[in-house]
């Protein structure tokens, strides 16, 4: 054997090449990380497939009829999604408005200036906080605090301007507007603490260089500091997004869970999810397969606004360094 | 010589208005968190007491109860997803920190632990469901455990690499330049240093999973009985849980009921904000 750089150790030497058992137990231990590794995208594979898996049966039976149905009816065998559908993306924009605007106010509020650090500090933990709330008690909350006190403004305004779409119904309980409103709350810790990386992201030459141009403190975070994280913030508004639409027990307990498609805030609607959460634990095989086929669609919908929204992170991240 | 004196400006109106603008949504913003605090402490604090850890749920026009059987079944559900996402979770950090990061295996893992974390939860219920409860023929206590693995794992993977990459390369090349081998290190100096940030990404997946109710609607289902039931624990019996019992009673027309919500809500929030605000404070690296 010619191993040149071998140099005999000897025994008495603190340095020892790793022994044999060294040898097997790192060995072992890289293999168990390499299968943990292996485990996670296992997961999402698992995920896609057993879903899908039990979702052909329905597909196979029903085909589009699913996707453009609107009523749901058990027991003449109709299942039509199509207004859980549209009440997921409606309810999901509607709280990305109010959402992005709090949001993105909120880490402009936090990341420019406008407080001493401890203070910051403060408010920052606040919004952590928000995410922190399980979401069955913001429902708790919603259908016992948020109905009751947006009541009396629905019903104003439905009274008054009740010819515009958006108010075209009286809020009669459970309806799109709160359950949007608490949706809207929940996202929006996500939407602020990305919001905020994006703006601390951006270099202090960047504002100085503003500031010295003889900017005001406002115009520079309008003109510069919100334009150059732009990238940033509009991912933190797609990833905000994605929640919403995949958001469950607020909206369970809030939408009201009627089959409708309406352009009226105070509607009572449905999301997929709800539909899922509701008639999942008391349904027989031939529902089963078209739930399943309905966490399908859901799947793919928050799918496609997470990947896009991780992308536009990676990109933004790119940009920075 | 142009003139030095200052002028009022529309521009500085304009700040002037964009400042309390931002001042007022975020003290709006702040407005959800102090409503919820308030209606829980007294709402549910009205009718915490010792009663409601150690009595099952009352039915129908029963008066008192509580949720004692729910409490354990969260902790055992929680448990089991702990059991499982937490080994398997660090494992796969300790590669993708330490082994191969920038691996091809790495970058589809990265991408797909980031992935899972957007995954709805009601989602990796349907998956619980298709996997456990169809396979074993009943809702159970592991079925509600396998569905919030689904959710901790990903929070572990990806708080657990950041936390390794945190540990000091100089600190790991003392270790190499020693004569350790890869695990060596890893164990030696890897995880113990980086051990308080790992511990707090747990904690926060534990204080999610334990928050979570649409994964274990139709996994665990609820149960009015105690998951320790005459010297056995029986888990391959529908399972309670704080949450769906928040969600059950939520529409229940009777007042008893309702106020057992608020408290076990309270009971929830104050798990959920006692494991945070815990794993925020001994969480800090020490370097």
């Amino acid at each position: 054997m010619n191993k040149p750089f071998v140099v005999p150790v000897n025994p008495d030497s603190a340095c020892q090449p790793p022994s044999a058992k060294d040898f097997l137990v790192d060995r072992t231990f890289r293999a168990l990380a390499r299968i943990g590794v292996v485990l996670v995208l296992a997961l999402v594979f698992a995920l896609v497939f057993e879903v899908g898996r039990k979702a052909l049966p329905g597909m196979e039976k029903h085909g589009f009829d699913v996707l453009l149905g609107t009523v749901w009816d058990v027991n003449q065998g109709k299942y039509g999604i199509l207004p859980a559908i549209w009440g997921t993306l409606y309810s999901a924009l509607i709280a990305l408005l109010i959402a992005g605007f709090f949001g993105v106010s909120m880490a402009i509020f936090l990341t420019q200036d406008f407080l001493p650090p401890k203070l910051a500090a403060i408010f920052r933990t606040i919004v952590e906080l928000l995410a922190a709330i399980p979401s069955v008690v913001y429902g708790l909350w919603g259908i016992y605090v948020v109905i009751p006190a947006i009541r009396p403004l629905t019903t104003w305004l439905n009274s008054e301007l009740g010819w515009v779409p958006f108010f075209g119904t009286s809020l009669s309980g459970p309806g799109l507007l709160p359950a949007a409103l608490v949706l809207a709350i929940m996202i929006l810790p996500t939407i602020a603490a990305v919001s905020q990386d994006a703006l601390t992201g951006v270099p202090m030459k960047t504002k100085q260089a503003a500031y010295g141009m003889g900017t005001t403190h406002w115009e520079a975070i309008l003109k510069v500091m919100v334009p150059s994280a732009a990238t940033g913030i509009f991912g933190s508004l797609v990833l905000g997004l994605g929640r919403a639409l995949g958001e469950t027990m607020a909206l369970a307990m809030l939408v009201g869970n009627a089959n409708n498609i309406s352009l009226s805030l105070f509607a009572p609607a449905n999301t997929l999810a709800a539909l899922l959460a509701l008639n999942f634990p008391e349904a027989g095989p031939n529902e089963i397969e078209v739930l399943m086929y309905a966490a399908l669609v859901l799947m793919l919908i928050t799918l496609i606004v997470n990947v896009f929204g991780s992308l536009i992170m990676m990109y933004a991240q790119r940009g920075n360094k | 010589m142009p003139s030095l004196q200052r002028k009022f400006e529309g521009r500085a109106l304009r700040s002037l208005i964009l400042t309390t603008l931002v001042w007022g949504g975020a003290l709006l913003a702040s407005v959800p968190l102090v409503s919820v605090l308030y209606m829980l402490i007294t709402r549910g604090g009205a009718r915490l007491n010792l009663e409601v850890f150690t009595e099952l749920p009352p039915t129908g026009f029963e008066m008192g109860g509580g949720f004692g059987n729910a409490m354990a079944g969260t902790f055992v559900m929680v448990g089991i997803a702990a059991a499982i996402a937490v080994p398997v979770g660090i494992m796969a950090a300790i590669f993708l920190a330490e082994l191969g990061p920038d691996s091809k295996l790495a970058n589809a893992a990265r991408f797909a632990a980031k992935m899972l974390t957007g995954l709805p939860s009601i989602l990796a219920g349907v998956f619980a469901y298709a996997l456990v409860v169809m396979t074993t023929g009943t809702y159970s206590a592991p079925a509600g455990g396998v569905a919030l693995a689904v959710l901790m794992l990903p929070i572990v993977v990806l708080t657990a690499e950041e936390s390794m990459r945190m540990v000091p390369k100089i600190m790991k090349d003392a270790a190499y330049g020693m004569g350790c081998t890869r695990s060596q290190v890893i164990w030696k100096i890897v995880l113990p240093t980086g051990m308080p940030a790992i511990l707090t990404g747990v904690m926060l997946a534990v204080a999610r999973a334990a928050g979570e109710t649409a994964p274990l609607l139709f996994t665990a289902l609820f149960s009015n009985y105690w998951i320790y039931h005459q010297g056995s624990l029986e888990v391959m019996n529908p399972t309670a849980s704080l949450a769906v019992l928040i969600y059950n009673f939520s529409g229940m027309p009777f007042d008893n009921q309702l106020e057992l919500a608020w408290a076990a809500s309270l009971v929830l929030v104050m798990i959920v904000l006692v494991v945070n605000i815990i794993s925020r404070i001994f969480g800090k690296p020490k370097y």
